[in-house]
């Protein structure tokens, strides 16, 4: 009988899952960060994906429906990892004696990917739930008033951390995995992969943290207020379904 | 004759004393328990760690355990921990290195004694396991000439064939570490070899039996120790990306 085909298959989607999230990620935090162009444009970033302009009413099903997606996708890609984590704590204890011996970037790296996957088990599920049951509280009001007055913000910048660091350096471990981008010298492209993640990984933590800075600033503002949503100036009309 | 003059004394005045500390342990002694042991000795122009080990071992450690051959990076037997990476001891220059110096065996083989542990084991069990050597439906008729390669094949095959089984990779890998039965670098990159050989009649099916799990080239997690502490230099990163591509794509 021939060997199972199944571990070439699930290593090609652990890769496959995790380019999707990883890619997603960076237009998620585009999204995010719209908060920097002013309240105006997070409101009309929010309602373009419950389909405002196109229905003339905003659906918040949509965006339950895309992070009902990317939460399978969390999971299926967290299900797959997992079969790399140390099975046991002799496994943990050597390779963790390993790292701290050879002192080596890749064999490092490695390691944060296991402590940040871990920390977005939890930090993860609890954004993806709440994004995929609260479509319609996310807006300039409502975000902000989740980051701060419901307590959302030490777990924001958590996870923020996580998956900055997690999705750059995925991507740098996947193209290095399959051969990507190898061109005639290998270990020159190594060295460039490298350093453009680790620019990756910086410029997202910005936006990152200017966008979660400007969200609390909104959110302190707006305690008195908690719960009421935000409406541009130009709409004069309260829309519906929302509430 | 006034600049080799001073070029000595400078020499002289800027000579190191070196301590190595050195991981000792004799598992056939029952008495025996590891521990490190410090050796202090004054560094000469060009001294390899194998000069070192050898000058330690004549004039104060008559016990000391440590492989070596060719004293010149071919036979892979002087392989350790050097600083805790791996290493050959015959081709690293202690004035690579800062003046305290630690070496330890190479892990994931069986130790022998003090720094000498037995590859050639490993070695042998792995070409077992992957059938390192060429395959062929028909006897091969030894009285004729063999077939002609073409020579940038033969050139490529060489380059993979440079590997000395010194253990450097496998010590240098993280998932060998954790998970005994991993193949390794020098597994896979044997297979890459054997797939390169044009006599070599197996199919990517063929090879798939052999390195298609999580003990062969799905298991490895590219953390590319193995890549960067080879002592040849093999370029293991693309042949490790290689062999999972073609893995992958056997139906």
């Amino acid at each position: 009988m021939p060997a199972s085909r199944l571990p070439a298959r699930l290593d090609v989607l652990q890769s496959a899952s995790g380019v999707f999230l990883a890619l997603f990620m960076w237009l998620h935090m585009f999204f995010v960060s719209s908060i920097l162009l002013g309240k105006d444009a997070f409101w009309h970033v929010a309602r373009f994906f419950e389909g405002y302009h196109i229905f003339g009413k905003p659906y918040p099903i949509l965006v339950s429906g895309v992070a009902l997606f990317v939460f399978a996708m969390f999971i299926f890609h967290a299900a797959l990892a997992m079969r790399k984590f140390p099975a046991d704590y002799r496994e943990y204890s050597a390779f963790r004696k390993h790292a701290g011996e050879m002192k080596h970037g890749d064999t490092t790296l490695w390691f944060v990917q296991v402590y940040t996957g871990f920390a977005m088990f939890f930090l993860g599920s609890v954004h993806l739930y709440t994004m995929m049951t609260r479509p319609e509280t996310i807006g300039p009001y409502g975000s902000a008033d989740r980051i701060v007055t419901d307590w959302f913000w030490p777990l924001y910048l958590l996870l923020l951390f996580a998956v900055e660091l997690h999705g750059s350096i995925g991507l740098y471990r996947v193209a290095v995995k399959w051969g990507w981008l190898e061109g005639r010298n290998p270990a020159a492209t190594r060295r460039n992969m490298k350093r453009a993640k680790w620019l990756i990984t910086v410029f997202f933590l910005t936006l990152g943290l200017l966008s979660l800075a400007a969200y609390i600033k909104i959110g302190i503002d707006h305690r008195p207020n908690y719960g009421e949503h935000y409406v541009p100036p130009s709409i004069e009309e309260p829309l519906e379904p929302r509430q | 004759m006034q600049a080799n003059a001073r070029n000595l004394i400078m020499n002289e005045t800027t000579t190191r004393t070196l301590t190595i500390q050195i991981l000792r342990h004799n598992p056939q002694d029952p008495e025996s328990e590891p521990r490190f042991e410090s050796y202090q000795l004054d560094e000469a122009p060009g001294m390899t760690l194998f000069i070192a080990l050898n000058q330690i071992r004549d004039e104060q450690a008559p016990s000391l355990q440590f492989d070596f051959v060719c004293r010149a990076g071919i036979c892979g037997s002087c392989g350790m921990l050097i600083n805790g990476r791996p290493g050959l001891a015959c081709r690293t220059l202690t004035s690579k290195l800062g003046p305290e110096i630690t070496l330890a065996p190479l892990p994931v083989f069986k130790l022998i004694g003090d720094l000498s542990v037995d590859t050639g084991a490993w070695a042998r069990q792995m070409g077992e396991r992957l059938e390192t050597w060429v395959h062929q439906e028909s006897e091969p008729d030894i009285d004729r000439l063999e077939e002609r390669m073409d020579p940038d094949r033969a050139e490529e095959i060489y380059e993979l064939d440079r590997c000395i089984e010194c253990g450097c990779c496998i010590a240098a890998c993280g998932t060998a570490r954790m998970r005994k039965d991993f193949v390794g670098a020098a597994g896979i990159n044997k297979m890459a070899r054997f797939r390169l050989d044009p006599r070599d009649e197996r199919s990517d099916e063929d090879f798939y039996e052999l390195v298609g799990s999580d003990d062969g080239v799905f298991g490895c997690m590219t953390l590319l120790g193995c890549n960067d502490v080879c002592p040849k230099e093999l370029p293991l990163q693309t042949q490790l990306a290689f062999m999972r591509r073609k893995m992958a794509s056997v139906k």
